[in-house]
């Protein structure tokens, strides 16, 4: 694929001995774009002098299945966004229809739910900071780090039986309670993270080579950032303090303390500092939630989007019905279009959804913040050198599957 | 200086009156109904005299059952970050020949996004700079977001599925 653009470029300045001018293709598969993208770069040297981005290699029309399901089959397909935090999105999804149809959740749920999406985070979280050490030439946190993400996958498997692709929970709660057994798997977690992060930060946040090859790399201004749509880590990195968890606390999100670190540079180094000081304020949420976990229900009583009690499917008629009823979507749903957003491990997720009533969205729309942000990319590694390019894409923590939805 | 919905919609019927209409407000958001010919005006108030600076979102969507000149709509989410106040901005545009102002001398996001409304929809956008097609491959004819355009493909001959009760009829 050429860019006529790089091509009469090369044209004209081809005759000039003191220019080295070439076009380079960075993927589509390429080893350190951890996903599939193609960047066609116009080069001088090693100086990145033009960009073009490619998208949609693993594109799979989810806004179009997505108006052929039944709203309770609708959560396996948001797992594969944003596969890294894929709990969020199952729970943003849930929260959406909730939204939608009026339904109260137990405070108990929410908790839970405040737990399940901050282990996500920190899982985004850390798989992107740490693969930021592998680009920049410190493979030993990587490998670190991730027997954090194993026992996270752990605690998955315990409360809902999936792992990367979770399809947590359902719409009015969660399908099980929080076992015992659950919460000392968390708690051992909380414990083994935080030795786990600051050994990780001992190696990483003042190593002089890291350092030099994320300080000033792939920075971008507050209000460029803002005009690009940023939201998230990456909007944080630049020193604005937007957080949806603060500004609509969702899920009971106002009844814990923790603070939105901001960057001020809005570089590479600062993307890695704003996401590693998020992973410790989301131990300190999980441990707050775990302290004051409420007693009660995991799931809402609205038996027309709730499942019943498998016990009860099997033994008692009216049960059985309901289950039907759910699993077919024939409960009511309002007309009307919701906008629901929530804290995702990268950015603001957004669901906007037309509804007209029927068993399937008329409409939904998935705002995907990777998709959003990764058009700054061009803007951010002009002028740079190639090395750059790679661990600014890192550090945006781009997911190829939220941005091709 | 706290900001509230109703006096950005009494600011806007100050300065645009006439050009939108239709304010309806539902599950915590105000949906404004805006003229095709007035949207850039009304976001770019929006954007520099009552700082929404941000465009959280752009999408399309096909309503095949509304009158002719209602088929496409394009929806704009705005967002005031510092006094958190959301607006939706709905644009209908008409069967024949969808087109609307770009956004993008405004916000540098709308570029991707109205690339996958035209892609999705087919609604144009002038004043795009690019205005190509973004997910889907090039040589693509045929806008799939749209009503008319099946899930799959009517004429497979590899795949039957009529015995699991799915048909291209009752889908």
């Amino acid at each position: 694929m050429s860019v006529k653009r790089f091509d009469e470029y090369i044209a004209k300045h081809s005759k000039d001995p003191d220019r080295e001018l070439q076009v380079l293709n960075l993927g589509p598969t390429h080893p350190s774009t951890h996903g599939i993208f193609q960047n066609i770069l116009l080069m001088d040297g090693e100086t990145i002098l033009d960009s073009e981005p490619t998208v949609g290699y693993i594109h799979r029309a989810f806004e179009k299945l997505v108006e052929h399901r039944p709203y309770y089959q609708i959560t396996p397909i948001t797992d594969r966004l944003n596969y890294c935090s894929a709990p969020i999105n199952n729970i943003g999804w849930e929260m959406t229809v909730e939204k939608l149809a009026g339904i109260e959740i137990p405070k108990r749920a929410q908790y839970i739910r405040v737990i399940i999406m901050e282990l996500a985070r920190i899982t985004d979280h850390l798989i992107c900071n740490s693969i930021l050490g592998v680009d920049t030439g410190a493979f030993t946190g990587f490998l670190y780090v991730y027997q954090i993400r194993e026992k996270v996958y752990d605690v998955y498997e315990t409360i809902c039986g999936g792992r990367l692709t979770s399809n947590i929970g359902r719409i009015g709660g969660l399908e099980r309670d929080l076992i015992p057994e659950a919460i000392q798997k968390i708690k051992d977690l909380l414990e083994q993270s935080k030795k786990t992060f600051g050994e990780f930060e001992k190696l990483m946040n003042r190593n002089r080579i890291f350092m030099d090859r994320t300080i000033g790399v792939g920075a971008i201004s507050a209000e460029r950032a803002l005009n690009y749509g940023f939201t998230g880590p990456n909007l944080r990195a630049t020193g604005v303090d937007y957080d949806v968890r603060i500004n609509e606390p969702y899920s009971s999100y106002e009844d814990f303390k923790f603070n939105i670190p901001v960057g001020s540079a809005g570089d590479t180094y600062d993307r890695y500092c704003v996401r590693q000081a998020e992973i410790w304020e989301s131990i300190s949420i999980i441990e707050q939630a775990l302290k004051n976990l409420p007693d009660g229900d995991y799931a809402t009583s609205d038996s027309n989007f709730y499942l019943p009690k498998k016990q009860d499917v099997y033994t008692k008629m009216e049960a059985l019905i309901y289950h039907f009823k759910v699993v077919m979507g024939e409960s009511d749903v309002p007309v009307g279009e919701v906008y629901n957003c929530v804290e995702g491990g990268n950015g603001e997720l957004g669901f906007y959804l037309i509804s007209d009533g029927s068993r399937t969205p008329f409409r939904l729309h998935f705002r995907r913040p990777c998709f959003i942000y990764y058009q700054a990319y061009a803007e951010m590694i002009k002028g740079q050198m190639l090395s750059d390019a790679v661990a600014t894409l890192s550090s945006l923590n781009v997911i190829a599957g939220e941005l091709d939805a | 200086m706290a900001l509230n919905i109703q006096q950005v919609i009494d600011q806007l019927d100050s300065r645009f009156a006439g050009q939108f209409g239709n304010v309806e407000s539902s599950y915590g958001m105000t949906t404004i109904q805006v003229r095709k010919s007035a949207i850039f005006d009304i976001v770019k108030f929006l954007k520099e005299e009552l700082s929404f600076i941000l465009l959280t979102d752009v999408c399309g969507a096909h309503f095949p059952d509304n009158d002719l000149d209602m088929r496409f709509a394009a929806i704009y989410h705005l967002h005031n970050l510092v006094e958190n106040v959301r607006i939706r901005m709905r644009v209908f545009l008409p069967e024949e020949n969808p087109e609307v102002d770009s956004m993008t001398p405004l916000f540098e996001s709308a570029n991707w996004q109205e690339r996958e409304t035209y892609d999705f929809f087919g609604i144009r956008f002038i004043n795009h700079p690019n205005m190509t097609r973004i997910l889907n491959m090039d040589e693509m004819e045929v806008f799939p977001l749209r009503k008319e355009y099946p899930l799959e493909d009517a004429g497979r001959a590899d795949k039957d599925d009529r015995f699991f009760g799915r048909t291209i009829h009752n889908e």
